[in-house]
């Protein structure tokens, strides 16, 4: 018994597979170019009030002598507004910052509701089969088969106004989204042989669920989530575009892209298209990184 | 051998990774001649897979043919590119997967497929095709042929399609057919069906076989010759009947020795210590040597190829000595049938 | 005779696929499938003593993994019941099998399937029996060392994970695993299938070292006639779901009776036999999902007679601790 001789192979760490990972994405440039801006954007938002000449959620601080200045003039605060200001006097560069605020966390927020909630329903269909399972994916399918704006804009409609309820909303309307990769995935490791030695070991059924099944679901549900967050920002801007998300006190990027509209074919282009470059920017970036996180866990890629 | 219709010599195939460039081939030669089959036998990770599909041009980046020839009746394939290397595959060389569905697709027809493939190389009507195609079938045993032309894949059992993926193999009477671990996944029953269909395509049509085994009953009883394979070299090459009955390399010597069917039953079974080194991280020397019950002093340098007679060779610096009794006999251990 | 630890009576299963809701509504316009019923184990009978190795053996189709996934408690049976030690393994909860003992442990055939790849190995040893007290968390790394150790691994390997070992290290893992829960029973299932021929020897001599150190009692699946007969006392012979011949190995490969166990002996390829002429069993294996009348083997039997389509032989003794399922044992096939 004692003639196997092990393979000599370093111990893995989960250090070396980070840097595993890393070495993998930094494969596609584009990629690094938009982890680089996701992160400067967050970095941004996160220091808002420390890099920002204004806050705009102070509505004593607003001058409306300095009300659609154009961008590169200076104010009467004595600063330069870089990207202009809106028709009350808000420093654009300003609202953008706290804005991204706003909707990065109403994004994340919702964004990880959404995981923690679609994965939960997800495995549970994977793992009790029969009734269960065909309940819950039928009222999945029901629910993506809705557009998820629609959802959010009647949910957001009976809840009213407010951080909470929009974050609420969001949930309600991505969710499933989670629930049925979730259920692919672990559906399909569901009729690995791990599973049944784990089954007929026994071991106990949430021991099965949470770390056998859902570790093994988790790769597609990263990605899932990434593009989930960009889309929760994106739909958070367009319900506060149609004026049903965060008032304009609390601004979020949807919010001053609707503030600027009217005053888009005056001319004043800056008040609407700067934030609408910002929401661009924050939502394209966030997508290319999960796709080449998607490129770099999935087990098939060429290597 | 003068006649060998397929010659390959110090084939190099190596992929290309993090580690470095892989040797997965390393140096292979061997022949084939015609009618005959040759049994390339190693385990998983010896590369002979990877000359096989070397051997067809069938590699791809990062992997890449770093030397070496191959020679189809006098022409070296690994000089052939794209459309010259297509027109010689299917014709006048053919392969045969594990996985017969790596040749079947699955949403057409058999005769669909076969047809296409008949004319693919030859200008003949459908109609001509479809007679070569039924023809086909039936050499490989397939019982009422005409009918399964109209059967998809998926009609048919594990052991037919695979007998359907040899038919298309021999569409074209090619010179040689490179067969890689076709009947593992069979059925013993249907393997040994297919086995004795081989042997007999052989001996009537001269097609000669590359048969790619783990398995060395299925080359004792099927394979003329026998090429063993070890960390991408090939460590004993022979007559298939006389490296069994007397190996001289310790590598195939502990493969044999380790068959249950060879012992009696209960008892402690001789063992090949360790496991498979791997490709990245090779010792110096002999490959086999840290496994070897065998290794000296002098295998941590490369091992010559020792020539023996009736053109054996082992790659050893101490090869067994032949044993000179009857070849291997089983007379104690044969399963017996009552019948 | 030693009393019997396992005991399986008269065990049937059948896989019913139901059509789904698309081909029910097919089905309501008189187009659609019916459901279909696999019948994996028809009526199969076994008792298995304590310390006694029972080889399983057949072709695809034949039932012999779906009757040790039922005796791993994996699946519960459609008809009988399966005892070890007196009590039941396994049983039926809604559309769930939930089993009942941990002593039963199941070996699997696919080293790179069965071990979870994202957890050390060391915790895929640990987890059964933690979970179930046979040794407290604090204990439990010295425990999963010594294991290691017993099935021939390195101990310090154990923070490592299963894509770090090769198939036949995996394979010793997996066994770690089974025997971390104080089996009585084994049920290996093919368990060197897919390993390499010099790994087999291994794997093999350190089941029987096992076998011998814990006096472990096994059902050792396996279409491989040669690794069989090397580790089992005595031997069943599937073919389409029923058990055609059992008997002492010893017996069962010196006079084989059941014309299909003979035909199979034959068409196996043997080393050292050199180049010979096989005589491959005719005809194809039926599929279980429509079986032949009668005896299943008549279609491709060289003896069948028209008894053997009408009606399906039972297995019967043919001499002290033998018995095959064959009209030609109990007054011809006419």
């Amino acid at each position: 018994m004692s003639s196997s001789s092990a393979l000599p192979l370093p111990a893995e760490t989960s250090w070396s597979r980070v840097s595993n990972f890393w070495s993998d994405f930094r494969q596609s440039p584009v990629a690094v170019a938009a982890l680089i801006v996701v992160v400067v954007v967050v970095l941004m938002a996160v220091l808002a009030p420390f890099v920002t000449p204004q806050d705009p959620y102070n509505q004593e601080a607003l001058d409306l002598f300095d009300a659609r200045l154009e961008p590169g003039e200076v104010g009467s605060g004595g600063y330069v507004h870089w990207l202009g200001t809106d028709a009350a006097g808000r420093d654009i560069f300003s609202a953008i910052l706290y804005g991204l605020r706003t909707s990065l966390i109403v994004g994340v927020m919702a964004g990880t509701l959404a995981l923690v909630l679609g994965t939960t329903v997800g495995l549970v269909a994977a793992y009790y089969g029969g009734r269960i399972e065909a309940l819950i994916m039928r009222v999945i399918d029901l629910q993506l088969s809705l557009p998820a704006i629609l959802l959010a804009l009647v949910l957001v409609a009976m809840l009213g106004q407010g951080l909470m309820q929009l974050v609420a909303a969001l949930v309600a309307a991505q969710y499933a989204y989670f629930a049925r990769t979730t259920h692919g995935a672990a559906s399909a490791e569901r009729r690995k042989d791990y599973i049944e030695a784990a089954l007929s070991t026994p071991l106990p059924a949430r021991h099965v669920l949470f770390r056998h099944l859902l570790p093994n679901a988790l790769p597609p549900l990263i990605v899932v989530a990434t593009v989930q967050v960009a889309n929760s920002i994106a739909l958070e801007a367009t319900l506060s575009f149609l004026g049903l998300g965060l008032p304009i006190t609390q601004p979020s990027l949807g919010s001053l892209i609707s503030n600027g509209f009217q005053f888009l074919l005056s001319g004043r282009y800056w008040i609407s298209i700067y934030p609408g470059i910002a929401l661009m920017l924050t939502v394209v970036a966030i997508n290319l990184v999960g796709d080449q996180v998607r490129n770099v866990l999935n087990p098939r890629r060429s290597r | 051998m003068s006649d060998a219709v397929l010659r390959v010599k110090d084939l190099q195939t190596q992929f290309q990774s993090r580690a470095g460039a892989l040797k997965a081939v390393n140096g292979v030669s061997f022949e084939v001649g015609r009618g005959r089959i040759l049994g390339l036998v190693g385990e998983s990770g010896s590369g002979k897979s990877v000359t096989g599909y070397s051997i067809l041009g069938l590699i791809e980046p990062p992997g890449r043919i770093a030397g070496g020839e191959v020679l189809l009746n006098g022409k070296d394939l690994t000089r052939l590119k794209g459309e010259a290397i297509r027109q010689v595959r299917g014709a006048q060389i053919a392969m045969v997967f594990q996985d017969p569905m790596m040749t079947l697709n699955p949403v057409l027809k058999i005769g669909t497929q076969m047809i296409a493939a008949v004319r693919a190389h030859d200008r003949v009507s459908r109609k001509a095709a479809r007679a070569r195609a039924r023809d086909a079938l039936a050499k490989v045993g397939i019982p009422s042929p005409e009918e399964r032309l109209d059967a998809y894949p998926h009609q048919l059992s594990g052991g037919m399609r695979q007998r359907v993926a040899i038919a298309i193999a021999l569409l074209h009477s090619p010179a040689v057919i490179i067969a890689d671990e076709p009947t593992t996944a069979l059925d013993v029953s249907i393997q040994g069906q297919i086995l004795a269909e081989v042997r007999r395509l052989a001996d009537e049509t001269g097609t000669a076989f590359v048969w790619i085994t783990h398995d060395l009953a299925v080359v004792s009883s099927l394979a003329d010759d026998i090429c063993v394979m070890y960390a991408g070299k090939v460590v004993e090459s022979g007559p298939a009947a006389e490296v069994i009955a007397s190996p001289r390399h310790p590598y195939t010597a502990g493969l044999l020795a380790s068959v249950p069917a060879e012992h009696e039953p209960g008892t402690k079974l001789p063992q090949v210590p360790g496991s498979t080194p791997a490709l990245a991280n090779l010792p110096p020397g002999c490959a086999f040597a840290p496994r070897c019950a065998k290794a000296g002093p002098a295998c941590t340098t490369t091992p010559p190829v020792q020539t023996f007679e009736d053109g054996r060779t082992a790659l050893c610096h101490y090869p067994i000595e032949p044993v000179s009794c009857q070849p291997h006999s089983l007379t104690s251990n044969t399963y017996r049938s009552a019948s | 005779m030693p009393a019997a630890l396992l005991d399986v009576e008269h065990v049937s299963k059948r896989f019913v696929k139901h059509p789904n809701l698309g081909e029910r509504i097919a089905g309501l316009l008189g187009a659609g499938p019916k459901a279909e019923t696999v019948r994996a184990v028809t009526n199969v009978s076994l008792t298995v003593a304590k310390g006694e190795v029972v080889g399983l053996v057949g072709e695809s189709g034949c039932g012999k993994s779906t009757l040790g996934r039922m005796i791993a408690g994996i699946y519960t049976p459609s008809d009988g019941k399966i005892l070890f030690d007196r009590a039941p393994v396994a049983k039926s909860q809604g559309r769930r099998t939930q089993k009942l003992t941990t002593r039963v442990q199941m070996i699997h055939q696919d080293p790179f399937a069965s071990l979870n790849p994202r957890i050390r190995i060391g915790d895929t040893v640990a987890e059964g029996p933690v979970a179930h007290g046979i040794v407290k968390p604090r204990e439990a790394d010295a425990y999963v060392a010594d294991l290691l150790g017993r099935v021939g691994l390195d101990p310090g390997y154990r923070r490592r994970f299963p894509h770090q070992f090769s198939g036949g290290q995996r394979q010793r893992i997996a066994i770690a695993r089974a025997l971390a829960m104080k089996p009585d029973l084994l049920v290996l299932d093919e368990p060197v299938a897919s390993l390499d021929v010099s790994i087999q020897a291994q794997v093999l001599n350190l089941f029987m070292d096992l076998r011998r150190d814990l006096d472990l009692t096994g059902i050792f699946i396996s279409h491989d006639l040669g690794v069989v007969r090397h580790v089992s006392d005595r031997v069943a012979i599937m073919y389409l779901g029923r058990i055609v011949e059992m008997a002492p190995t010893s017996e069962l490969y010196a006079s084989p009776n059941h014309p299909y166990t003979r035909a199979l002996f034959e068409s196996v390829p043997r080393i050292g036999v050199g180049r010979k002429d096989f005589r491959p069993i005719a005809g194809e294996i039926p599929s279980p999902l429509h079986p032949p009348s009668g005896c299943h083997f008549h279609p491709r039997c060289p003896f069948a007679g028209p008894r053997c389509k009408r009606e399906a032989p039972a297995l019967t003794a043919i001499a002290p601790g033998r018995s095959s399922a064959c009209h030609l044992n109990t007054g011809g096939t006419e």
